[in-house]
């Protein structure tokens, strides 16, 4: 070739399509003219055989087979989720017995992260709903003169749903996707198969000291959430309804019954378990890359608020149907 | 081996010697690591079994699993140390899961295993706060925590410089001269696969099987196979340079 002066990769692309056109006439392609670092660089790209099985088929699955692999998966996802859940059982029963590979260390750990940690956005957030419950109720029941009965409001709503769906779902989103992200970051560095290579567990090591601890820290945790939102809606009585504190108090502690009491107790601890089941779970399903922890954490959450949200509406029913 | 309906591999058939350096070797994507998980027992095979001394693994009830499982020590291959342990810790936790040996005892042990891979006085040292070479050593030393009879080491050259690589083929032949143990290594590293290899196995990606076993030394000099030619003498004599058009 005379009178090149320069070349780049576009010269170097444009002979390797001739070569590919000459290998597919079963031609012999002469490099002669060539200067000396294309020559080595068209060596090099037909070095490899081209690997005819790897080129990928971008086909879009139709309507029907989409729908068919979502069935598919959902099966297998509840397949999932009802094995891991024996799986919990049968852990939880050798704890019981005192054989299992758990260590209390680990669940008190839990414990002080879940607990005392939270407390903050605990407050924060019922304290705010107490103050909404009042507001709202207060603007509405003031057309009707009866502003007073805006502490039995904030209380029953409080101590039977709010405080314990609220905490449930402030602890989702901040314990659950950690256990999520904590399970899913061990997998890919392979520290689970490192425990079971020891014959440790893993379910009995890592995942029942996270489950015990948040269903023994949830109970202290509504309760502190029901006194501050119960405070949230005295602070907007006494401002806005020119309530006074004895007013407001006497009628809260008259107002909530003790069964309504130990009813957001009870649901709060249930919505502990499910909040710590669904980030134990996704975690352990995590896949190894960086995408699939991130995709198990985000689906932690959502099965986490889900199953709570679901949860209730089914207590509300039963409650309901048995006059508690 | 199989995942799901994929078949990874088929047809391995493979005899370890107690007491040797057994070397599992093949191109990327064999399914070395594979078929190593199969021979720790956190896979099932599709069809067929792993025998130990006879026994079949997969036969056992949990409980002697278990307790099979604890005759092995297994280096992962970035160490896949317990991140939120410190290095002592995670010597420990074999320790206090099997034995019965006091506080004191068992410090004196971690400290011992610790010490043997070069690790003296990083004992309260959390995995993310030393280099990957030092977490590959404390791995090991873990691996060793209770005296195994089988040791398994999953690329373990990998990452490392020549020198520590050396030495960690002095540490393996050390383990198998001074210890008794098998080891079972998975690698491609053809200067640690003729320093310490007693026997070893070819697996091949395009055929999903395996293709030769025997000492390496040996299969160099006497195999006729292509490939593991190819794979030994690193390309030297390669087998990929027919049918290619040519450019003169």
């Amino acid at each position: 070739m005379t009178g090149l002066t320069g070349w780049d990769s576009r010269l170097v692309a444009f002979i390797n399509r001739c070569v590919g056109l000459c290998r597919d006439r079963n031609m012999n392609f002469r490099s002669d003219g060539l200067p000396e670092g294309v020559r080595r660089l068209l060596r090099l790209a037909n070095a490899v055989p081209e690997n005819k099985d790897a080129r990928l088929t971008a086909t879009e699955p139709g309507f029907l087979a989409r729908l068919a692999e979502h069935a598919i998966k959902g099966w297998q996802d509840a397949k999932g989720l009802v094995s891991f859940l024996g799986e919990n059982v049968l852990a939880f029963l050798n704890l019981l017995r005192g054989r299992a590979q758990f260590r209390w260390a680990d669940a008190f750990l839990v414990m002080e992260q879940c607990g005392p940690q939270a407390l903050g956005i605990v407050a924060l957030i019922n304290c705010l709903v107490g103050l909404i419950l009042a507001f709202v109720g207060a603007i509405e029941l003031q057309r009707f003169g009866a502003s007073i009965y805006v502490s039995d409001l904030v209380g029953i709503a409080t101590v039977r749903e709010m405080a314990c769906i609220m905490t449930g779902i402030i602890l989702c989103g901040r314990t659950g996707a950690a256990f999520a992200a904590q399970l899913g970051t061990m997998k890919v560095n392979e520290e689970i198969s490192a425990l079971q290579t020891f014959g440790i567990s893993p379910l009995e090591f890592l995942v029942l000291p996270r489950m015990v601890a948040l269903i023994l820290i949830m109970p202290f945790l509504c309760v502190f959430a029901d006194l501050i939102s119960i405070s949230g809606g005295f602070l907007v009585s006494v401002s806005m309804l020119d309530m006074s504190p004895t007013v407001y108090f006497g009628r809260i502690v008259h107002a909530i019954q003790l069964k309504s009491f130990l009813l957001g107790i009870g649901k709060g601890t249930f919505f502990g378990f499910l909040v710590a089941f669904a980030g134990c779970l996704r975690g352990m399903q995590s896949g190894s890359s960086a995408a699939a922890v991130g995709e198990a954490t985000t689906s932690a959450v959502v099965t986490g608020i889900t199953a709570i949200v679901a949860s209730d509406g089914v207590f509300a029913v039963l409650t309901n149907a048995l006059h508690i | 081996m199989a995942y799901g309906s994929y078949v990874v591999m088929h047809d391995i058939n493979a005899q370890i010697k107690r007491g040797s350096v057994f070397v599992i070797m093949g191109n990327s994507g064999s399914g070395k690591s594979t078929l190593l998980r199969h021979m720790l027992g956190l896979q099932r095979p599709a069809q067929g079994d792993v025998l130990y001394d006879g026994t079949s693994f997969w036969g056992m009830d949990e409980g002697a699993r278990g307790a099979q499982l604890r005759k092995y020590g297994v280096l992962f291959q970035s160490g896949a140390l317990w991140s939120s342990m410190t290095l002592e810790e995670n010597v420990a936790l074999p320790l206090i899961e099997y034995t019965d040996w006091s506080a004191s005892d068992r410090k004196d042990i971690v400290q011992l295993k610790l010490a043997l891979v070069g690790l003296s006085g990083f004992e309260d040292y959390y995995p993310a706060e030393i280099s990957g070479g030092m977490r590959k050593r404390a791995g090991l030393a873990r691996a060793m925590a209770l005296d195994p009879e089988i040791l398994f080491f999953d690329e373990p050259s990998a990452g490392l410089d020549p020198i520590s690589s050396s030495n960690l083929d002095q540490l393996i032949l050390e383990l198998r001269d001074g210890l008794g143990a098998t080891v079972v290594v998975v690698t491609h590293e053809l200067a640690s696969i003729f320093t310490i290899a007693d026997d070893s196995l070819f697996l091949d990606a395009d055929s999903r099987t395996m293709r030769a076993q025997g000492n390496p030394k040996e299969l160099l000099e006497h195999s006729t196979d292509a490939k593991l030619r190819a794979f030994l003498t690193r390309g030297a004599s390669s087998a990929e340079t027919a049918a290619r058009p040519k450019i003169s």
